[in-house]
């Protein structure tokens, strides 16, 4: 049963996190390329382009709910399980996400990479 | 790839191991915060390392933001995990700690994913957003029609 616990715990933590990566992603790409916007309009247009974007506040709000579900879930967990399989989990879950809903062209290098990270982040962050 | 944009990655993978850092440093000094205890948390928020950390983490996410305006999101979370590396490199070095064989072998695969992504192009995303970056791409692939056909396997 705690094992359900922490588990769900650890997806929940991976869901919001993929959730607000794609949507800070897609974020940054409705901005624009900010290194020729501040070259052609400076700061203050790239914080407004920021600020006047939705997906960025609700990418902003899935990363909280995903930082407090992992306070939640590490008190349910194993420190030494849950930061690493969630960390690690994220990698998996954002190459399957980029590719589904960014229409990123994610090729067999990209897979192998990460698989490689995910598997590395999970030696290395327990 | 530009200079300055590799030095952006850079920022992403440097920010992000050194604020997780300050601010774990300084929580450790504050001690526990509890829902019931929520004063503790304003205390903490006054410890130097918590501080700087914060702000350290928010330097992360401008770089990682700028990052995404430019690259894809499965080319940017690569340099993000970098980081690992970089922490366990100082424990090993600056702090003359033990580095176990099974982290030196994350190490070694963390490395190898990033050296993966780093060889291919920054940028293959397109047909999203509100066509803003359009006329930005102009160091991206060629266009959709010739992808799709190349990206028949």
């Amino acid at each position: 049963m705690k094992h359900l616990y922490t588990w769900s715990g650890i997806l929940i933590v991976v869901f919001f996190s993929v959730v607000g990566d794609i949507l800070i992603a897609r974020a940054m790409k409705q901005v624009g390329d900010v290194h020729a916007l501040l070259r052609r309009s400076g700061i203050w247009t790239v914080v407004g382009r920021v600020l006047s974007n939705s997906n960025f506040f609700l990418g902003v709000a899935a990363m909280a709910v995903a930082f407090f579900s992992l306070l939640f879930a590490l008190s349910w967990g194993d420190v030494s399980l849950v930061a690493p399989a969630a960390a690690s989990l994220t990698f998996i879950g954002n190459a399957f996400a980029a590719k589904i809903f960014l229409h990123e062209k994610v090729d067999r290098r990209r897979w192998i990479a990460a698989m490689l990270v995910a598997a590395g982040v999970a030696l290395l962050a327990g | 790839m530009t200079f300055r944009k590799y030095l952006v990655l850079a920022g992403v993978t440097v920010f992000a191991a050194a604020g997780d850092t300050l601010l774990s440093h300084g929580m450790k000094q504050a001690g526990s915060i509890s829902l019931h205890h929520l004063q503790g948390l304003v205390l903490a928020l006054l410890n130097p390392w918590v501080a700087v950390g914060i702000l350290l983490l928010l330097a992360f996410f401008a770089s990682y933001m700028n990052a995404l305006s430019w690259a894809d999101l499965t080319y940017v979370l690569p340099a993000t995990s970098l980081g690992y590396v970089l922490l366990a490199l100082v424990a090993k070095f600056a702090l003359h700690e033990q580095v176990s064989p099974m982290r030196w072998l994350g190490i070694a695969l963390i490395s190898g994913g990033v050296g993966f992504v780093a060889g291919g192009p920054a940028l293959t995303a397109h047909g999203h957003g509100d066509g803003t970056k359009s006329s930005l791409v102009a160091e991206s692939e060629p266009d959709v029609s010739t992808v799709s056909q190349g990206a028949e396997r």
